[in-house]
């Protein structure tokens, strides 16, 4: 075992992203992220890196796109409103069929709105992560040690599905420091060796590959969707993932997924102690979303709460994953606003018995 | 077994360098830690606070909204933090800086004159580790050993030579 030191959220992303075999990073500083472009300036040169402060979100994503098509593994990272700015890149890279990883450490919004911790990008990074028919694998960690072994994850099965990889952090996993180690990890698939579909340079030995999003012909654009909705299939079979604690014999079951799960387990770990059989089901991947998890875990549930920071934007894909069979209700704060764990117990109290 | 820990004061007076300080102490004594800075606009300038929970359990919350242990660098954080103490809490005052006196009965406040002590010993800046040495005493929360293997964890190597002087406040701290 690693030995454990103390580390900020953003910090262990960078470092876990270069563990991981990612080779370049193209960024641009927005609060609460900075500090992932901060380390990531000092420590990728010296791994023979590139780090490259872009002069926009909008560079830096194109400039992963770049790097993407050359099959090197590459990052970028930002906050809500520079995610807005990416999305257009982001659409491309998934049109491309080109694997990368990003990160959103959320913040308040919209527009400029706040810099404190929120969840408000559910919506966008689950459901519109740009224009047109795609999806893009979605992670939402829950403490720093986890932020640190979904890079790799993220990596990995960017790379194995060709599609881009997002971590959905906030403020408060960016921000906060808790013991993490780092493992040794095997490194599959950081550079072009195993991508022939990469542009990588060959000197005339192979047919040239041809990194593109424009397909003029619609039943050829139809194909490359199908091709691609048919390898999602194979995501959503192989890589949902959801974390149950206490569900078996739950008559309220609380639905949260990142920093707002612990908040709520917490929550829920108050309510067993009065007697109150409640439980908990963190998501732990947003995009496959756990719908077969949820159903088993709600089964015996007499009514469902989803709690997030935000207005509620997850509670509607809790709702058609239940698909009516169980009453579902809501709490949230949001504008940076973080939920106390009394706030969730009296929720959880207020629902107690009713169905 | 938990900890609610916050400390407050003014950006410059090491409020962050303690919190990272009490997080190594859990740490090494192998309990569940969390550290959490303010970063919002106060870090520049005004107020500015930092959540620690040392639990024996994993961590819900890293955010200390009622904490059982509270450090009151100056009169603002005094004044709005010393009403979320929770009751049988202890309060650590640095009374150079912070006029007010506590009429909670159902709290413990120690007055510490941190930042004049500092200055009359030669620790200047380091009424904090003042204030962290007289936490040590009156909570027993780690021993010397482990805030010695926190200090040469927190401090870098190439500022080695401030680890003594450290310790020194530390243990004046406990004096007091």
């Amino acid at each position: 075992m690693a030995e454990k030191s103390l580390m900020k959220g953003n910090e262990a992303l960078a470092e876990a992203a270069i563990r991981a075999g990612c080779k370049c990073f193209f960024g641009y500083p927005i609060t609460p992220q900075t500090e992932i472009s901060a380390y990531l300036s000092k420590r990728m040169p010296k791994v023979g890196g590139v780090f490259l402060q872009a002069e926009s979100e909008v560079a830096a994503i194109n400039m992963v796109y770049g790097c993407a098509g050359s099959g090197i593994r590459c990052m970028t990272s930002s906050s809500s409103p520079g995610i807005s700015l990416k999305t257009e890149g982001i659409s491309y890279i998934a049109g491309a069929d080109l694997p990368c990883v990003i990160i959103n450490v959320q913040r308040g919004g919209p527009g400029l709105g706040g810099i404190q911790p929120s969840q408000a990008d559910y919506w966008q990074v689950t459901h519109a992560l740009g224009h047109g028919d795609f999806h893009a694998l979605v992670f939402a960690p829950a403490s720093v040690q986890e932020m640190v072994d979904t890079v790799t994850k993220a990596f990995d099965l960017a790379d194995e599905y060709r599609m881009p990889a997002v971590i959905l952090a906030d403020g408060l996993l960016g921000q906060m420091m808790e013991p993490v180690a780092f493992e040794d990890v095997e490194i599959k698939m950081s550079d072009a060796s195993n991508k022939p579909w990469a542009a990588s340079g060959h000197g005339g030995k192979r047919k040239h590959t041809i990194i593109n999003s424009l397909y003029l012909k619609p039943d050829e654009l139809e194909n490359t969707v199908r091709e691609r909705f048919a390898r999602y299939e194979d995501v959503k079979a192989k890589h949902t993932e959801a974390v149950c604690d206490y569900c078996d014999d739950a008559e309220t079951v609380v639905i949260a997924y990142g920093s707002t799960a612990r908040l709520a387990k917490s929550a829920v770990e108050a309510a067993r102690k009065e007697g109150i059989k409640a439980g908990i089901v963190r998501p732990v991947t947003l995009w496959p979303f756990p719908v077969n998890e949820i159903n088993e875990a709600c089964k015996n549930a007499k009514n469902v709460l989803v709690v997030e920071m935000s207005m509620g934007q997850m509670v509607e894909d809790v709702k058609l994953a239940l698909n009516c069979s169980k009453p579902v209700e809501f709490y949230g704060r949001t504008g940076g606003i973080i939920p106390k764990p009394a706030e969730i117990l009296a929720k959880i109290k207020e629902m107690g018995g009713k169905n | 077994m938990t900890n609610n820990i916050l400390l407050a004061g003014f950006g410059g007076q090491g409020i962050l360098f303690i919190g990272k300080m009490l997080a190594y102490f859990g740490l090494i004594d192998e309990k569940e830690v969390s550290w959490l800075p303010s970063y919002g606009p106060e870090m520049r300038g005004g107020t500015c606070n930092c959540s620690v929970v040392v639990s024996d359990d994993p961590i819900g919350s890293p955010l200390v909204d009622e904490p059982d242990l509270l450090i009151a660098m100056n009169t603002p954080s005094y004044d709005k933090f010393i009403d979320t103490v929770v009751k049988g809490g202890k309060v650590f005052i640095d009374s150079t800086l912070v006029d007010a006196k506590c009429d909670r009965t159902d709290i413990d406040c120690y007055y510490v004159p941190a930042t004049g002590l500092a200055a009359e010993n030669n620790m200047k800046g380091m009424a904090n580790i003042i204030l962290l040495g007289k936490l040590l005493k009156e909570t027993g929360i780690a021993s010397m050993e482990t805030v010695e293997k926190a200090m040469n964890k927190v401090i870098p190597p190439k500022k080695a030579h401030l680890v003594e002087v450290n310790l020194k406040a530390i243990k004046l701290g406990m004096e007091q």
